[in-house]
C-alpha cells in the first residue's frame, strides 16, 4: 500500500471516516490490553519480572560486541551459517543469494517485522522469487496487497465480512462465507499445500542465545516450524538487538512476552532451533539497519530493548482509535514512533507527536522502555533539528511570542475569551484543528489574572 | 592517511557492525540475579487447570493400559497413528526410520513422551532426540503426550534449569493445540499445527 507523502494525522483522518469501525477496532484491542492486565495480575511478582528482564536488556546493551562475537562463534560451531547485514538492502541481497545459490524461486516465510522493515517481499519479487506468508493474519493482508497494521495482530483492521471475500476470490471459498472457524481452515489447507512443497523457509527471531548459539521462534500457529522442518534451507533473519547473554534467561522473557502481548501463558510452540537437521542448510542473517547508530544515542537506546510483543499499541488511545496503517512504518504504535526516526528523521518527523503522552505504553512494557518520555525527547529533537511542521513552528514562535510580552498575552487572552463567546463561528469551524471530532470548552468569564486582581482588591 | 582509508573501504559489513557496536554501546551493567520465589501450588492441579484454559485435555493415569485405552475410544475411527512410546502398541505404529517428512501428512495421532511439564503455562518439553522428524510434533492432526507427575516444574525458571546446558539440535516447549484468533479476535483451535493435544500424566 502506499500511503504518498501523507503523515498520520491525514492517515488517522481517513481512518476515522468509518466511525463504527474505528469504535469497534478501540474495544477490540482494549479487550486484548484487558486479557494482558488479567494475565499480569494473576502470576506474583510480575513486577519483579519485569525489572529483571529491563535489567538483562541492559546488560546485552553494554555488552552487545561481546555478545554478538560469541553468538556468531558458537552459532557456527552448531553448523549454521552466520551472515552480516549492515542495511536492508544488504539484507535483502543475502536472502536472495542464498535462495538463487539453491535455484530456489519460491519460499514460504513466517513472521517477521524485520522482513516487513527491510521489504524483503518486494524486493524478492522483483528477482524472480514468491513468497507466501504463512502467518494466517500476514497471509490476509498479503492476499489484500497491505502491510500488517499490528506486529502481533496483522490484520485486527479488517472485518471477517472482508477476509471471507479475500478468501472467495484467491481461494475459492463460498461466497458470503465469513466464519472464522471455516476460514481458518480453508488457510490450513491452502497453507499445508505450500509448506509441502517448498524447499526454502525464512523465519523471524524472538530470542538469540549467545551462551548457546540457539534461537528461538515463538507462534501460536505453527507456521514457522511447518515452513522451518519441511524446507531443506531454512533462513532465519534477525536484528542483532535480540540477544540474550544466557538459555536460562528465556526463563524470563518467556514468561513475560505472550501474557504482555496476548494475555496467554506462553504461545503455544516456542522452538529452540540450535543445530541443522540432517541434510538442512540453516543460516541466520545478523542485521543492522541503524540499531548500531540507535544504541549510540543515550536518551534513545532503551528502545532497542523490545521484544515486540505490541502491549504499547494495545493500550494507546492514539493508536487504537487511528489504527496501524496511520503510522507508515513496519512496526506501528508508539514503539514504532521512537523506532522509526533513527532511521529517518524527515519521514517520521510526524509519528513522535501522534501520541497524548499519557503514559500507559510505557507502564505496560514488560522490559520497561521509557517510550512516552522518548517519545517527548524525540519531538524536541525533531524540532530543534529542523523536521517539525512548518504550521507547528510558527505557532510555537507565536506562542513564544506572546507568552514573553505581558501586554500581548493580556490582550490575545481577552480577545479569544471575547471571539469564543460572541462569534464562536469562527473557531468552532473545519478550519480549527482543535475543533475536529470534539466540541470546543466554554470561555471563561475572566482570567485568573482579572479574577485575582478583582478578589485581592475586595480583600 | 591514503592507508587509513583503504583499510576503512575494505571493512566488511561485519567488521562496520562490530566496530559501530563497540564505539556506541553504553557502559558495563551487571546481569541480574535470577532470583524468583517458588509458590506452594499443587503444581499438577495448576498445570491442569492451564491447560483446559488453552484448549488442552489432560488425563490423569495410573498406568500405560489406561493411557492406552483413552486413546483406542477416542481414536477408534485414527486412520494413521505414529506411536513414540513403546508402551503404546495396539494401534499405533512405530515409526519408520527414513520416512520422509513430507510423507506425515495424513498422519492423524502422533503419541510422543515430553521430558517434563511446567505447571504456570502447561507447556510439555520435547527435544530431537526423542523425535525421530522434528516435525512430526506439528505435521500431526492430533497430539497425544505422556510425562509423570514428578516431572511437572513449577515455573519456566526451574525449566531452564532442568534443560541446563542440553546439547540438543532442536527442542520445543509445546503448549496446547495449535491456534489463531487472527480473525476478529475469534479463537479457533487448529491453524496449521495440531488441532488437539491430549496430555496424558502418570501418576
Amino acid at each position: 500500500m502506499n500511503n504518498g507523502d501523507k503523515d498520520h494525522a491525514a492517515l488517522a483522518q481517513q481512518f476515522n471516516a468509518d466511525e463504527p469501525r474505528v469504535s469497534w477496532h478501540d474495544e477490540t484491542l482494549w479487550w486484548v490490553r484487558a486479557k494482558r492486565d488479567k494475565a499480569a495480575h494473576t502470576i506474583p511478582g510480575w513486577e519483579h519480572l519485569r525489572e529483571t528482564a529491563s535489567r538483562i536488556k541492559n546488560n546485552v546493551l553494554s555488552n552487545m560486541h561481546a555478545y554478538l562475537l560469541q553468538f556468531e562463534e558458537n552459532a557456527r560451531k552448531n553448523g549454521i551459517t552466520v551472515h552480516w547485514a549492515a542495511d536492508a538492502r544488504e539484507h535483502n541481497e543475502i536472502v536472495c543469494g542464498i535462495l538463487q545459490k539453491h535455484g530456489i524461486n519460491r519460499m514460504v516465510k513466517s513472521k517477521s517485522m524485520l522482513t516487513e522493515e527491510c521489504h524483503l517481499n518486494d524486493y524478492l519479487q522483483q528477482n524472480g522469487i514468491e513468497v507466501i506468508d504463512t502467518d494466517l493474519g500476514e497471509r490476509i493482508v498479503q492476499l489484500a496487497k497491505e502491510p500488517p497494521s499490528h506486529i502481533v495482530l496483522p490484520c485486527i483492521h479488517k472485518k471477517k465480512e472482508e477476509i471471507g471475500e479475500l478468501f472467495h476470490e484467491h481461494l475459492g471459498t463460498p461466497e458470503g462465507n465469513a466464519d472464522p472457524q471455516f476460514l481458518t481452515h480453508a488457510a490450513r489447507l491452502h497453507l499445508r499445500e505450500k509448506f509441502l512443497t517448498r524447499r526454502a523457509a525464512l523465519t523471524g527471531v524472538n530470542f538469540a542465545i549467545a551462551e548457546t548459539g540457539e534461537f528461538v521462534v515463538c507462534t501460536n500457529e505453527g507456521n514457522a516450524d511447518m515452513g522451518a522442518h519441511l524446507a531443506d534451507v531454512h533462513i532465519a533473519c534477525m536484528g542483532f538487538e535480540k540477544l540474550l547473554p544466557q538459555r536460562k534467561h528465556l526463563g524470563v522473557f518467556l514468561r513475560l512476552l505472550a501474557r504482555s502481548a496476548t494475555g496467554q501463558p506462553i504461545t503455544t510452540y516456542s522452538s529452540h532451533f540450535k543445530k541443522p537437521r540432517k541434510g538442512q542448510e540453516m543460516h541466520i542473517v545478523l542485521v543492522d539497519n541503524g540499531r548500531s547508530v540507535q544504541l549510540g544515542r543515550e536518551d534513545f537506546r532503551n528502545s532497542l530493548k523490545c521484544i515486540r510483543c505490541g502491549a504499547c499499541m494495545n493500550t494507546c488511545p492514539v493508536y487504537r482509535r487511528s489504527g496501524g496503517h496511520s503510522y507508515h512504518t513496519a512496526v506501528a504504535g508508539p514503539i514504532g514512533s521512537i523506532l522509526a526516526p533513527n532511521l529517518d528523521m524527515r519521514k517520521y518527523a510526524d509519528l513522535p507527536f501522534a501520541s497524548t503522552l499519557c503514559g500507559s505504553c510505557s507502564n505496560v512494557c514488560p522490559v520497561k522502555i521509557d517510550i512516552h518520555d522518548q517519545l517527548y525527547k524525540w519531538r524536541q529533537v525533531l524540532m530543534k533539528e529542523g523536521y517539525g511542521p512548518a504550521a507547528k513552528k510558527l505557532a510555537m514562535k507565536g506562542m513564544t511570542f506572546t507568552l514573553s510580552n505581558p501586554g500581548v498575552y493580556r490582550f490575545a487572552g481577552k480577545t479569544g475569551r471575547w471571539v469564543m463567546d460572541k462569534m464562536p463561528f469562527i473557531v468552532n469551524n473545519k478550519l480549527n484543528p482543535w475543533y475536529k471530532q470534539r466540541e470546543m470548552p466554554e470561555p471563561p468569564a475572566q482570567s485568573f489574572n482579572e479574577w485575582y486582581k478583582k478578589n485581592r482588591k475586595a480583600d | 592517511m591514503i592507508r587509513i582509508s583503504y583499510k576503512i573501504n575494505i571493512m566488511n559489513s561485519r567488521d562496520k557492525i562490530l566496530a559501530a557496536v563497540k564505539k556506541n554501546q553504553p557502559a558495563p551493567r551487571e546481569l541480574p540475579a535470577l532470583d524468583f520465589a517458588l509458590h506452594s501450588e499443587d503444581v499438577q492441579e495448576k498445570f491442569v487447570a492451564v491447560l483446559n484454559s488453552i484448549g488442552g485435555t489432560a488425563h490423569i493415569v495410573n498406568g500405560y493400559d489406561e493411557v492406552q485405552a483413552v486413546i483406542d475410544k477416542e481414536y477408534a475411527d485414527a486412520g494413521r497413528i505414529i506411536s513414540l512410546a513403546p508402551e503404546i502398541t495396539s494401534r499405533g505404529k512405530a515409526f519408520e526410520a527414513g520416512t520422509d517428512p513430507h510423507l506425515l501428512e495424513d498422519v492423524d495421532l502422533t503419541v510422543i513422551k515430553a521430558q517434563f511439564g511446567v505447571a504456570e503455562n502447561a507447556a510439555v518439553w520435547v527435544t530431537d532426540g526423542m523425535l525421530p522428524e522434528r516435525v512430526l510434533p506439528f505435521i500431526t492432526q492430533n497430539l497425544a503426550v505422556i510425562i509423570h507427575k514428578r516431572d511437572i516444574m513449577p515455573l519456566m525458571h526451574q525449566a531452564y534449569e532442568k534443560i541446563g546446558n542440553e546439547d540438543y539440535g532442536f527442542g520445543v516447549f509445546i503448549a496446547g493445540p495449535s491456534k489463531t484468533a487472527d480473525i476478529e479476535q475469534s479463537l479457533v483451535l487448529g491453524a496449521h499445527g495440531s488441532k488437539t493435544m491430549r496430555i496424558f500424566i502418570l501418576q
